[in-house]
C-alpha cells in the first residue's frame, strides 16, 4: 500500500477544478490510456491575461488526480509566464510530497501545462520537438524530456528517472543510454556511482566469441524483453553476423520503426564487438506473435 | 469501520478453529517431534495427524506430503529437485500466466542453459492443449502449469494435461495453491507427479505449504540437513503452522460444499449485479471454468489504483492488476497475455470471497460499486471523448 499524504488524499477525494472549459484558451493533454495515466487541462484567460479558470480531467492513480487538482490551484490568477514557472517539484511540494515511484505523476502535471500554454500560443501541439530523441520507446520518454527532469530534481540515478518520467520503466532496453545523459547532465558527479566498464576483450577466440554473446543475451537482452513478455533465443554466429530468433509477445512499442533488433545489436556491440550486426532468423518466427500497434 | 475481505487470493484469515488447534504447540507442547521422549514424540504424532488430514483432502497417502515452508518454496523445489533428478534433459515447459513463484525460476533456468517455452493463453485466458503437446519431446525434463489463475480464478484441464505430459514420460507439476480447498482433487485417480499448495490460502496460518510427491516422482533434495519429512525437506517442522494447515483441510473438506454453493452464489450475485450497474464493464477469463470464489472485472477508462482507495474508504478489500498497484509502471501480466487491451487491464479489480463472507456484505458492495466508477469516470477524459 502506498503512504499517501492527507494533502494528497484530500485532492484525490475532493478534486478541484474537476471539467472542461467552453471555449478555452489553451487546451494541453499529455499521457495515454497504454501509459496508465493521462491528463487533460484546460485553461481560460482574464482580459489581464491572467489564468482566470482551469479545470482538468484525469485517468489515473490518487497522486495522478491530485497532482492534477493542485496544478490548477497553482496556476489560477497567474500570467501564463508566472505559470509556466512551476515545476513537478512544486506540485510535489504543495501535497506534501509523493511517493518517490508516483514523482512521475507530478512531472504529468508540469507537462500538461506547458502543452496547454504552447497550445495558447500557437506553437504546433506536437508532443515532442522534431530535434528531440525517442530514448524509452516503451513510454515514448526523449532525451530532453530526460534531461530536464534530471536537472530540475537533481537525480542521480536510472530508478530515479523512471519514477519522475517513467523512462526506463519498461523492457529496460534504455538503461545504459539514460545512464549516459545522467553523466552527461550531472558531470563528475556521478560518475563514480557509474558501472565498471564492460567486459570487452581484445582478441576474442570464435568460441569466446559466441559465450560472450550468450552471455551477454542472457544478462543484457533477455530480462528486458522478459518484463515484456517477450524472449530471445541465439539461434547461429556467422563471422560477425548474429542470428537470433524473437519469441512470445513483442513489446507494445510506441515508436513503430523501433526495433528490438536494433537493441540486441547495442548490446552485443558494447559488450561483445563493435563489429557485429544483427539478423533476425525468418524461418523460425513464432506463429503466436502477434504485432499489436 | 467494519472491514469487507474480499482479497481471499491474496491471504485469508485464520480459521478460528485452526487457531485453537495451534495454540498449544507454541509455549505448552513445544517439544521437538524428532524427539526420543515422550514429550516429544505426542508432538510427532500430531504431526502425523495433520499429514493425514491433508492427504485425505487431496485423496493421496499421507507419505506423499511434504510439508514447506510456503508455496513458493513448494514450487521452487518441484522445479529444481526434478531437473536436479534428470540432468541430462534441458526443456521446461510452462505457461505465461503462472505466478512469480513459477515464472521467474524458469526465466532464471534460461540463464541456465535450459530451453523455456511459456505456453500462451487465448482471451479468455485458456491454453492450446495442441500447442503443448507440439512442445512435449525426448529432452522434456518438466511441464509446470498452474491449476488455477490467482488473478482471474480460470481453471486449466489439469488432469488432461497431466495425462498428456505423462505418458510421454515426463514430470508434471501444478501449482493448485488457489483451488485447494476450493474444489475438491483426487489426486488418487491423476496422474499428477507433483502439486504445491500454501497454508495461507486455506484459512491455515502464513508460512507452511506443501509439496506433494507422488510415488515413484524423481526428485532431488532441495533442503539438506536432518532426516525431517523423509529426508525431502530438512529442518526442524513448523509444528503450530503444520498442525494448523491440519486443521484448516479438515474443516475445508468438510465445508467444500458451501464454497461451491454458497460462495459461489455470493461470487455470481456480485459479479451479475456490478456489471449491471456499471457501464463498460466486463468479466477477465473464461467463466465457464473458474474458481467459485472469484472475479476480475475491468472498468473501462479509469484506473485500478483510484478505485481501491475508494473501496478502501468503505472498507471493502479487493486488489486490482493495474500497473500502478504492481509497484511497476506495467499492468498484470496474465491480463496482458490474455491480450486484454490497456484501456481494461488498468482498471481491472479482483474480487476474491471465502466462506467468511456475507450477503450483506456482496449487497453493501453492489450499492457502493457505481458511485465509485462513476465518480472517477467524471475525472476521466477518456470517457467522453468514447461517447462521441
Amino acid at each position: 500500500m502506498w503512504e499517501y499524504t492527507e494533502k494528497v488524499m484530500d485532492h484525490f477525494l475532493n478534486p478541484r477544478n474537476v471539467g472542461e472549459i467552453e471555449a478555452p484558451d489553451g487546451v494541453g493533454e499529455v499521457g495515454s490510456l497504454a501509459c496508465g495515466d493521462a491528463l487533460k487541462l484546460m485553461f481560460k484567460l482574464d482580459k489581464e491575461g491572467r489564468i482566470a479558470d482551469a479545470k482538468f480531467k484525469t485517468f489515473g492513480c490518487a497522486s495522478a488526480i491530485a497532482s492534477s487538482s493542485v496544478l490548477t490551484e497553482l496556476i489560477k490568477g497567474k500570467t501564463l509566464d508566472e505559470a509556466m514557472q512551476v515545476t513537478n517539484k512544486d506540485i510535489a511540494e504543495y501535497l506534501g510530497g509523493l511517493p518517490e515511484q508516483k514523482m512521475h505523476c507530478s512531472v504529468m502535471g508540469q507537462e500538461a501545462l506547458e502543452a496547454a500554454i504552447a497550445n495558447y500560443r500557437g506553437s504546433i501541439a506536437a508532443p515532442h520537438e522534431l530535434e528531440d530523441r525517442i530514448v524509452c520507446t516503451c513510454f515514448g520518454v526523449t532525451d530532453k524530456e530526460i534531461e530536464r527532469v534530471i536537472r530540475e530534481n537533481d537525480l542521480t540515478t536510472v530508478e530515479q528517472v523512471t519514477n519522475y518520467c517513467k523512462a526506463g520503466g519498461g523492457c529496460g532496453g534504455c538503461h545504459g543510454e539514460i545512464e549516459k545523459i545522467i553523466e552527461a547532465v550531472q558531470g563528475e558527479r556521478v560518475k563514480s556511482q557509474t558501472l565498471p566498464p564492460p567486459r570487452k576483450g581484445k582478441k576474442l577466440t570464435t568460441i569466446q566469441k559466441i559465450q560472450l554473446i550468450q552471455q551477454t543475451i542472457n544478462e543484457q537482452v533477455r530480462p528486458a524483453l522478459r518484463a515484456h513478455g517477450g524472449n530471445i533465443e541465439l539461434i547461429d554466429v556467422e563471422g560477425d553476423k548474429v542470428i537470433v530468433a524473437f519469441r512470445g509477445m513483442c513489446a507494445q512499442c510506441k515508436v513503430s520503426e523501433f526495433t528490438m533488433k536494433d537493441v540486441v545489436q547495442a548490446r552485443l556491440r558494447e559488450f561483445v564487438s563493435e563489429d557485429l550486426y544483427v539478423e533476425e532468423d525468418k524461418d523460425s518466427v513464432d506463429p503466436g506473435h502477434e504485432h499489436k500497434g | 469501520m467494519k472491514t469487507i475481505y474480499f482479497d481471499n487470493n491474496a491471504t485469508t484469515k485464520v480459521a478460528d478453529e485452526v487457531w485453537e488447534q495451534m495454540q498449544p504447540y507454541f509455549r505448552t507442547l513445544y517439544g521437538n517431534p524428532s524427539s526420543m521422549h515422550t514429550f516429544g514424540g505426542q508432538v510427532g504424532l500430531k504431526v502425523r495427524e495433520a499429514r493425514e488430514h491433508v492427504a485425505r483432502l487431496l485423496a493421496c497417502d499421507p507419505s506423499e506430503i511434504v510439508f514447506t515452508s510456503c508455496g513458493t518454496e513448494s514450487d521452487s523445489t518441484a522445479i529444481h529437485g526434478t531437473l536436479a533428478a534428470v540432468p541430462h534433459k534441458r526443456k521446461v515447459i510452462t505457461s505465461r500466466v503462472e505466478h512469480p513463484a513459477v515464472l521467474a525460476v524458469c526465466r532464471e533456468l534460461e540463464s541456465h542453459g535450459y530451453t523455456v517455452v511459456e505456453l500462451g493463453v487465448d482471451k479468455l485466458g485458456r491454453l492450446d492443449l495442441d500447442e503443448l503437446d507440439d512442445q512435449l519431446d525426448d529432452d522434456t525434463a518438466l511441464v509446470t502449469i498452474m491449476y488455477a489463475n490467482n488473478e482471474t480464478g480460470v481453471i486449466f484441464p489439469i488432469e488432461r494435461i497431466a495425462e498428456m505430459v505423462t505418458s510421454r514420460g515426463i514430470t508434471f507439476h501444478t501449482d493448485a495453491v488457489q483451488i485447494v480447498g476450493k474444489m475438491p482433487l483426487n489426486l488418487a485417480k491423476s496422474r499428477i507427479n507433483l502439486l504445491s499448495l500454501s497454508g495461507h490460502k486455506l484459512h491455515a496460518p502464513k508460512g507452511v505449504g506443501v509439496l506433494y510427491v507422488r510415488k515413484g516422482t524423481r526428485i532431488a533434495p532441495f533442503m539438506l540437513g536432518g532426516h525431517q519429512e523423509g529426508g525431502r525437506r530438512a529442518g526442524t517442522e513448523n509444528v503450530p503452522g503444520i498442525v494448523g494447515l491440519g486443521k484448516a483441510c479438515e474443516l475445508a473438506l468438510a465445508q467444500m460444499d458451501d464454497e461451491n454453493t454458497r460462495v459461489r452464489g455470493l461470487r455470481d450475485r456480485l459479479e451479475r449485479e456490478i456489471l449491471e450497474s456499471c457501464p463498460d464493464s466486463r468479466v477477465n477469463g473464461d467463466v465457464e471454468s473458474r474458481l467459485p470464489n472469484t472475479t476480475n472485472i475491468s472498468f473501462e477508462y479509469i484506473e485500478g489504483e483510484a478505485i481501491l482507495l475508494l473501496l478502501d474508504r468503505y472498507g471493502i478489500c479487493a486488489s486490482s492488476g493495474s500497473a500502478c498497484t504492481s509497484g511497476s509502471l506495467e499492468p498484470s501480466h496474465v491480463l496482458r497475455a490474455m491480450g486484454v487491451p490497456f484501456t481494461a487491464a488498468h482498471g481491472s479489480i479482483r474480487f476474491s470471497l471465502s466462506r467468511y463472507n456475507t450477503q450483506e456484505e456482496v449487497d453493501f458492495t453492489i450499492e457502493k460499486m457505481p458511485e465509485i466508477i462513476s465518480r472517477l469516470r467524471e475525472l476521466s477524459p477518456f470517457v467522453q471523448a468514447a461517447a462521441r
